[in-house]
């Protein structure tokens, strides 16, 4: 990284120039923002000495909206919205925190089936979260690939619930619908076809040169200071720490499935750069491939809407479910008053908590590497501003 | 040294893999489609513009309840007993007369939760999303199928019957004041019925 | 050409400008088909089909739509820019790409000048360039544009030095700075192209060429100064219409001139590849426009596939990598030719 010059420069004669830095706004509408998220850089020629940013822009009161809902099956369309890239794993988190205040224990089918969606998700998610890292980067063409592949995944999920974006499936209790017929072969068809593709992204991106010199040794996050910040998800693991929600506090069944978490080790640079960051979503990626396997595999019969209870009443209590989302972990806390309608929903979103960490990890880069940086922390801004 | 020259070499093999899986990629066939010469057949539960088929409406509100967004809105007219409204496909004879059923499908969210309570399964979301309008006035689809005039006749009639019955009711309580009034006064309690026993005393 | 012209027109004058207007003859249908090239290649490279609609048969009249709604466009300038160098800018960085043709023999019997320090002539003139975008940036009055512009400045400076020197390299073998003589030289078939003597020195050299004039024509891995997910559109950001137009026809002429030169000097020029087959004035100009068609090709290639240098990264590219290997060839050369 460069280094900022701290010590003032004199002429021959003495005198001190005047240096002054300049404020850069990269507003709230920008290519690289992944959103509206407004970033101020306070920038000494190309080198960053501070960056601030400003969120809010996309702000929509989805906690009040939930205390003004009929009952609690009405808030699963708004944690979809919250991060619409990923929405499975917001419905997830908060489908399990009202179950956990009911009481209710769904069939083993439900959980199978939670776990191959939110796994397509995953990957899904890190598609994206990819693709438009290497558009970040200058690389157009992995983008459109990445893409390609999110098809077929969307259409996996719009064969079962009949939307691609925001799905409404998981439903306090159960599913919505079951699966349709032809869902496992074409699942188990996805597969298979998928990872070769990685191999393909590795080649045409991940391991090319230049993409290595633009995010090795970029936007180092030490492993301590991750933690400190509270930064979850990727972006930990990402720093060396091997710390993963479905293995170290495991929910559904998770404990049935094999499968490697993916850390960071300094493979090309330093660990917790940008490099290590985005390498963990690939190797994710791969990962999840494997977990679906296994869950198509073991899938059990079952009924999937027979727990899903006829009235929501939870009993007076309050109650916070982690999840480990794509992004990292989103944990909702339900405060229920005994009544149909949620008392208090706060959602803890991952990317508000690893957006914290910007600023620290920003100082000392130069511009280009702050588009580095902020694309590889893959943040949603509808889940940082809710 | 070493480095330098291995980030040359490097530096150059990525960039030919590089380019060799672009290249490989101008020999395979086109993803996309041309819409909209051609479209892709959406699958079976495909969630897109909702539809309601006003024949099986019993006037519930059940969806209107469920709806997250609040963009159904329903109004309806109790019937008399003697009209015949028919019965819906699912054997319920039907008792309201559903004077509005506003759907706003701009601010309708998509996710299906109206379609679960209905009890006749009259609102569908079908595979239609190719509706943009100019106005957006209309985006509200007005479901219901009775005209203005039929609209105000039967809320006239509503209204006369309720006139009816409140008269009715306001007479025969009218009629059972003047009964207890003009009946005569009930029988004196015999003056040698035994004093009401003393209530139980708890066991000492 | 020359003699052509004046057996139909005995006026110097009138020979001179219709002389100096032919390249743009090729140039503006050139621009036209590049665009619509490089917007298909990049879509087969990327699965998808690209334009398609306009025209009817795959959409060959998309550039054609394209500059008929510039044209029409509004000029918008924004309050506060500077208007007078707003408005010269892209003309400056159109002369710059369009008077390097001027030198360029196209055939064995057209080539717009024949002055003995041909090359050294278009390389000095393309830098005009620079001026150019530095006017842009700074009369946008908006601070990413006068990044893109600063950036711009710099690369295009230094990588002016490995790009002389790989040019050198032949100039050594050669012995003249003559466009049209260092065409001359390699008539026959393809082996006596510079590209392939005193193998392996002079393809290095090529090789070191066709990176630095990448980095002159603002291209990917180089394209730094309009990087669209930095910059937004860097020095060209508050341009519209007609000016925006000029900045694009801007860049593919530069394109095509950094390839014709690399044509000219390392494969041969307007000679046939097949020696005395399919040679000839007219055929001379259709191996030419191959040639640098080939080029423009391979730009498009590595633009659809890779990312984006950082400014210091290019900075060290140029200073550290090229230039130095630069050197080293000619030196090569040099001790070569001396024994």
């Amino acid at each position: 990284m460069a280094e900022v010059l701290t010590a003032p420069l004199k002429t021959s004669t003495g005198r001190t120039i005047r240096r002054e830095e300049m404020v850069l706004n990269m507003g709230p509408q920008h290519p690289s923002t992944h959103g509206v998220l407004r970033l101020e850089l306070v920038v000494d020629g190309e080198i960053v000495v501070d960056v601030i940013p400003h969120i809010g822009y996309l702000h929509r009161c989805f906690e009040k909206h939930c205390e003004a809902m009929t009952n609690y099956q009405q808030v699963i369309p708004y944690c979809d919205r919250m991060d619409y890239v990923a929405a499975i794993h917001m419905e997830w988190s908060y489908v399990l925190a009202v179950e956990k205040l009911l009481g209710i224990q769904v069939p083993e089918r439900v959980e199978y089936i939670r776990v191959i969606f939110a796994e397509l998700q995953r990957i899904a998610s890190h598609l994206i979260a990819a693709g438009t890292y290497g558009l970040d980067i200058g690389a157009f063409t992995p983008f459109l690939y990445m893409f390609r592949e999110r098809e077929r995944i969307l259409d996996l999920f719009e064969m079962t619930c009949g939307a691609r974006l925001l799905y409404n499936y998981f439903w306090i209790g159960g599913l919505s619908h079951d699966l349709p017929p032809g869902f496992i072969d074409k699942a188990k068809a996805f597969c298979s076809y998928f990872r070769p593709k990685i191999k393909e992204y590795n080649d045409l991106l991940s391991y090319n040169e230049i993409f290595v010199k633009r995010t090795a040794n970029v936007g180092v996050l030490p492993g301590d200071v991750a933690i400190a910040y509270g930064a979850t998800g990727p972006m930990l693991r990402g720093s060396g720490v091997n710390w993963d929600l479905r293995r170290d506090d495991p929910y559904s069944v998770y404990n049935k499935f094999q499968w490697e978490v993916a850390v960071g080790k300094g493979e090309v640079g330093t660990v917790g750069d940008c490099w290590d960051r985005y390498m963990v979503r690939i190797r994710e990626m791969e990962q999840s491939i494997t977990i679906i396997e296994q869950a198509l595999a073991g899938m059990p019969e079952g009924d999937v809407a027979s727990a899903i209870p006829k009235r929501i009443r939870p009993n007076p209590g309050d109650v916070y479910v982690r999840t480990e989302a794509a992004r990292g972990e989103i944990g909702f806390y339900v405060v229920s008053d005994g009544s149909a309608t949620p008392y208090r929903i706060k959602a803890r979103s991952p990317s508000f908590v690893n957006l914290s960490a910007l600023p620290e990890i920003c100082r000392g880069a130069m511009i280009a590497d702050v588009v580095a940086i902020a694309g590889s922390t893959d943040i949603v801004l509808g889940e940082v501003d809710r | 040294m070493k480095e330098y020259f291995g980030n040359i070499f490097r530096s150059v093999w990525t960039v030919l893999i590089g380019m060799k899986v672009t290249a490989s990629h101008l020999f395979t066939p086109a993803v996309t489609i041309q819409y909209p010469d051609v479209r892709l057949k959406l699958p079976e539960r495909a969630r897109n513009r909702l539809y309601v088929n006003m024949d099986d409406c019993i006037g519930c509100f059940q969806c209107d309840m469920a709806c997250p967004v609040d963009c159904i809105s329903i109004e309806t007219v109790k019937s008399l007993p003697t009209d015949d409204l028919g019965t819906t496909s699912t054997g319920q004879k039907k008792k309201l007369w559903v004077t509005k059923f506003d759907i706003d499908i701009a601010k309708c969210c998509y996710c299906g939760l109206c379609v679960y309570p209905c009890p006749t399964e009259c609102i569908k979301m079908t595979d239609v999303y190719e509706f943009s309008e100019y106005d957006r006035k209309n985006l509200i689809y007005n479901y219901a199928t009775l005209t203005p005039a039929e609209v105000a006749d039967v809320k006239a009639k509503a209204a006369e019957m309720e006139k009816e019955a409140a008269a009715k009711k306001a007479a025969a309580a009218a009629a059972a004041a003047q009964a207890k009034a003009a009946a005569p006064a009930p029988p004196a309690a015999p003056k040698d019925q035994p004093p009401a026993s003393p209530p139980a005393q708890p066991h000492p | 050409m020359e003699e052509l012209l004046r057996r139909i027109v005995d006026n110097n004058l009138i020979v001179w400008f219709v002389m100096a207007l032919l390249p743009l003859v090729w140039i503006v249908p050139y621009a036209l088909v590049a665009v619509y090239l490089e917007r298909k290649v990049s879509a087969h490279m990327q699965d998808r089909l690209g334009p398609m609609r306009t025209g009817g048969w795959h959409g060959w009249a998309q550039t054609i739509a394209d500059i008929l709604k510039l044209i029409q466009k509004e000029d918008i300038v924004p309050a506060a820019a500077d208007r007078k160098l707003h408005l010269l800018a892209p003309f400056v960085v159109f002369i710059g790409s369009y008077a390097a043709f001027a030198a360029i023999p196209f055939s064995s019997a057209f080539v717009g000048s024949t002055v003995s320090i041909g090359l050294f002539y278009v390389i000095s003139v393309s830098s005009i360039v620079v001026v150019g975008l530095l006017m842009a940036g700074w009369s946008s009055n908006n601070k990413w544009s006068l990044f893109g512009a600063m950036r711009s400045a710099a690369q295009i400076v230094s990588y002016e030095i490995p790009t002389a020197l790989a040019l050198l390299a032949v100039v050594m073998i050669a012995g003249t700075l003559n466009l049209q003589t260092i065409n001359e030289q390699q008539a026959g078939w393809f082996w006596h192209w510079y590209m392939f003597r005193k193998f392996p020195f002079v393809f290095v050299a090529f090789i070191i060429y066709f990176v630095a004039s990448l980095a002159e024509t603002n291209r990917t891995p180089f394209d730094i100064p309009e990087a669209e997910s930095e910059l937004v559109a860097g020095y060209h950001t508050e341009y519209s219409g007609m000016k925006f137009a000029l900045f694009f026809l801007a860049e593919y002429a530069n394109m095509f001139a950094v390839s014709a030169i690399a044509a000219t000097l390392f494969l041969g020029g307007w000679n046939s590849p097949f020696g005395d087959v399919l040679a000839g004035p007219v055929w001379g100009l259709f191996w030419f426009l191959s040639k640098g068609m080939f080029f423009v090709v391979i730009q498009m290639w590595l633009r659809w596939t890779l990312p984006r240098l950082r400014v210091d990264q290019l900075m060290y590219v140029s200073w550290k990598v090229l230039t130095p290997w630069a050197f080293a060839c000619i030196v090569a050369i040099g001790a070569w030719m001396m024994f």
